[in-house]
């Protein structure tokens, strides 16, 4: 039935900006770092992402300069508060500020400009299948990309050795120091990553969702990701499952506009954030199971003594 | 070549005054850059921002229209970060306390009496009250994580103006354009002088004097600090961090919903579906910058009202975008941090191998 079909590929759309952006701040904070910058960094790697495919004509070049306009102001962040331990929460909003101001003022000249939708992959024979083909076979490199960092994260940090290091570093940066992990340079990386991500994110906003630049576009997506990474008490797969969630939600309102619910369309506008602090005071409530997870030294400053 | 930081054996006080003035100065030489990357001459770029709009009366006037929110919701910001406690919604709190107050005059505009502003006024207090208690209570009863829950509230809020300046606030004789009826004469903060000046810059200045006197003189100035400073001490000391929490969020948040109906009241005179180019989270690099000192805030509430009227200039006389103004607000609350490192570090470049040789 192509009613459901075109449905479940709009959710699919909606939900893979927030996984990435999402994924990446996970292994920052697993990394013990909290960087609140990711609305910045993706509305800039928005701005360029599209830029850049404008002016190559390809949107896969248009990604990549998404995914390093987001790595660009990460490794600004990363300066200040990993080498001058600069305050954290302060940084990643500055950040944002920052980002938001940079995006407008570049974004300017594209506004109202048609954009370059990254193409759907054609798989032969699979992508044709009725109702299964488009769903799982015919989507963008990013939707792919997005699940396959889901796995890769997910395998990286719990079973290799490399994972164990972002976790002992995020969990206690003093031990392992005297253990002789470099913990700077740990997370100097995560930091990247999580830039990379948030970058591509937004880059998947302007080439793929709705492909054109529009003045704040992002529209909070940045916080909703940070919300998610604590909504899946910082592990990978119900990371997953959030952003579905998360992109079933904001797709509702499309839908339910489209269907004729007389429901003013600012509340239906509103649902995601709503549904966001409802989503944080349910998994907030659960102490014991923040508790558990939130890694310890999150957010807290690392001078090394010498 | 490494970067190092010695921690100093007590804080700079010498630094603590000059990292603003370096920030300030770094910020000014970026913008210099910025200016010409964009093709302007950087001298007379900088001059039309920062400069001309010192020149005239009017834009003096309207130096203090645009620095009185900023400082009223700065000095309530410093008291919430003051305590480590993270408000970052007071743009919601702003245009909630602005949609409560502004009820009175919409809803009945024949009430005009010598109550009718004080009235509006305690209800934006109230309402800006209201929307900052939802995070504190979430935070509180759940410990859902207060940054993301005000931040979620100011969308929240947006959208709820937006409902209402369309829907059942719009003015029936409007033409149907969005925006509610204009304020009757009662219901306006009255000019200060000839032009656009109100009454709500006193309550900046108000605001910026009891707090000065709450924070140094108080126990619950001391309360907050302590409770910022040094969390367990505070425990010990019987102090109640979930209080605190509550008692920022309610100060911060009726003094951003102050600012918001004042603005409205005074500026704008009727509600509108944007009410504010930013004053709530523009109030954040106020606070900041004025190292959350209530006397810092007044100073820094007007150099940053002073952006906002420079980017406007200079989109008139230079034709560069009004984008500019978020950009140089950006890069200093950037420098700001960074130069805020200097009071409690010296920072070294070395060539020398560390003993342990492992940071980066």
């Amino acid at each position: 039935m192509g009613g459901y079909e075109s449905i479940i590929l709009t959710v699919i759309t909606a939900a893979t900006p927030l996984l990435l952006a999402a994924i990446g701040e996970l292994v920052v904070e697993r990394s013990g770092v909290l960087n609140l910058g990711v609305e910045g960094m993706m509305i800039v790697g928005a701005v360029l992402g599209f830029a850049g495919a404008q002016a190559t004509g390809s949107a896969y070049i248009g990604a990549l300069c998404a995914l390093g306009a987001g790595m660009g102001l990460a490794l600004l962040f990363g300066f200040l508060t990993l080498h001058l331990v600069a305050n954290q929460v302060a940084t990643g909003l500055a950040l944002t500020l920052l980002g938001l101001g940079l995006a407008g003022m570049i974004g300017e000249a594209f506004v109202g400009q048609p954009g370059i939708r990254l193409e759907r992959l054609h798989i032969p024979g699979l992508s044709t299948l009725p109702f299964i083909g488009p769903v799982l076979f015919g989507q963008d490199l990013l939707v792919y990309l997005s699940l396959a960092l889901v796995a890769g994260v997910s395998f990286v940090l719990f079973r290799t050795r490399a994972g164990l290091i972002i976790r002992a570093v995020g969990d206690n940066h003093g031990s392992a120091h005297a253990l002789g992990v470099s913990v700077i340079r740990v997370r100097y990386f995560a930091v990247l990553f999580g830039g990379a991500c948030a970058g591509l994110a937004g880059g998947y906003l302007s080439l793929a969702y709705t492909p054109q630049w529009v003045e704040g576009m992002t529209a909070g997506r940045g916080w909703i990701a940070l919300a998610l990474v604590v909504f899946s008490t910082w592990r990978p797969l119900r990371l997953l499952a959030g952003a579905y969630l998360f992109g079933a939600v904001g797709i509702l309102q499309f839908h339910a506009q489209a269907g004729g619910v007389a429901i003013p369309s600012q509340f239906l506008t509103a649902l995601p954030y709503l549904a966001t602090i409802v989503v944080l005071v349910i998994i907030s409530r659960n102490r014991v199971l923040t508790r558990i997870n939130t890694p310890a030294c999150l957010g807290q400053p690392f001078v090394p003594d010498r | 070549m490494r970067l190092e930081l010695e921690k100093r054996a007590e804080h700079s006080r010498t630094m603590a005054v000059l990292s603003p003035l370096l920030a300030l100065v770094l910020t000014l030489i970026s913008g210099a850059i910025m200016f010409a990357l964009l093709g302007q001459d950087p001298v007379r770029a900088l001059y039309t921002f920062f400069i001309e709009p010192l020149t005239a009366s009017w834009s003096l006037q309207e130096l203090v229209v645009k620095a009185a929110p900023l400082i009223l919701i700065a000095v309530g910001l410093a008291v919430c970060y003051l305590s480590n406690t993270w408000n970052i919604g007071a743009e919601g709190q702003f245009t909630f306390g602005a949609i409560a107050g502004s009820l009175l005059p919409i809803v009945f505009p024949g009430f005009e009496s010598p109550l009718t502003l004080p009235l509006m006024l305690l209800m934006g207090i109230a309402g800006g009250m209201l929307w900052g208690a939802i995070p504190a209570f979430l935070k509180i009863r759940f410990g859902a994580n207060e940054i993301l829950t005000s931040l979620m509230l100011v969308y929240v809020a947006q959208l709820f103006l937006d409902w209402l300046v369309r829907g059942p606030w719009r003015d029936p004789e409007g033409f149907n354009f969005p925006e509610s009826r204009l304020f009757s004469d009662a219901a306006i903060l009255q000019p200060l002088a000839d032009g656009r000046m109100h009454v709500g810059a006193l309550f900046a200045l108000l605001a910026v004097i009891a707090m000065s006197v709450i924070l140094m003189k108080t126990l619950k100035g001391f309360e907050v600090r302590v409770l910022g400073q040094a969390p367990r001490a505070g425990q010990f000391a019987g102090f109640s961090r979930n209080k605190m929490v509550l008692f920022a969020f309610l100060l911060s948040g009726g003094l951003a919903g102050l600012a918001g109906i004042s603005e409205v009241s005074g500026s704008i005179n009727q509600l509108t579906p944007v009410i504010s180019p930013g004053y709530g989270f523009t109030a954040i690099i106020v606070a900041f910058l004025g190292r959350l000192n209530p006397i810092g805030i007044f100073i820094a509430g007007f150099l940053l009202a002073l952006s906002y009227l420079g980017g406007e200039a200079a989109q008139v006389s230079l034709g560069l975008s009004d984008k500019t103004t978020r950009v140089f607000q950006g890069m200093l609350l950037f420098y700001v941090l960074a130069c805020d490192t200097l009071i409690l570090y010296r920072i070294r470049l070395t060539r020398a191998y560390a003993p342990s040789g492992k940071e980066a």
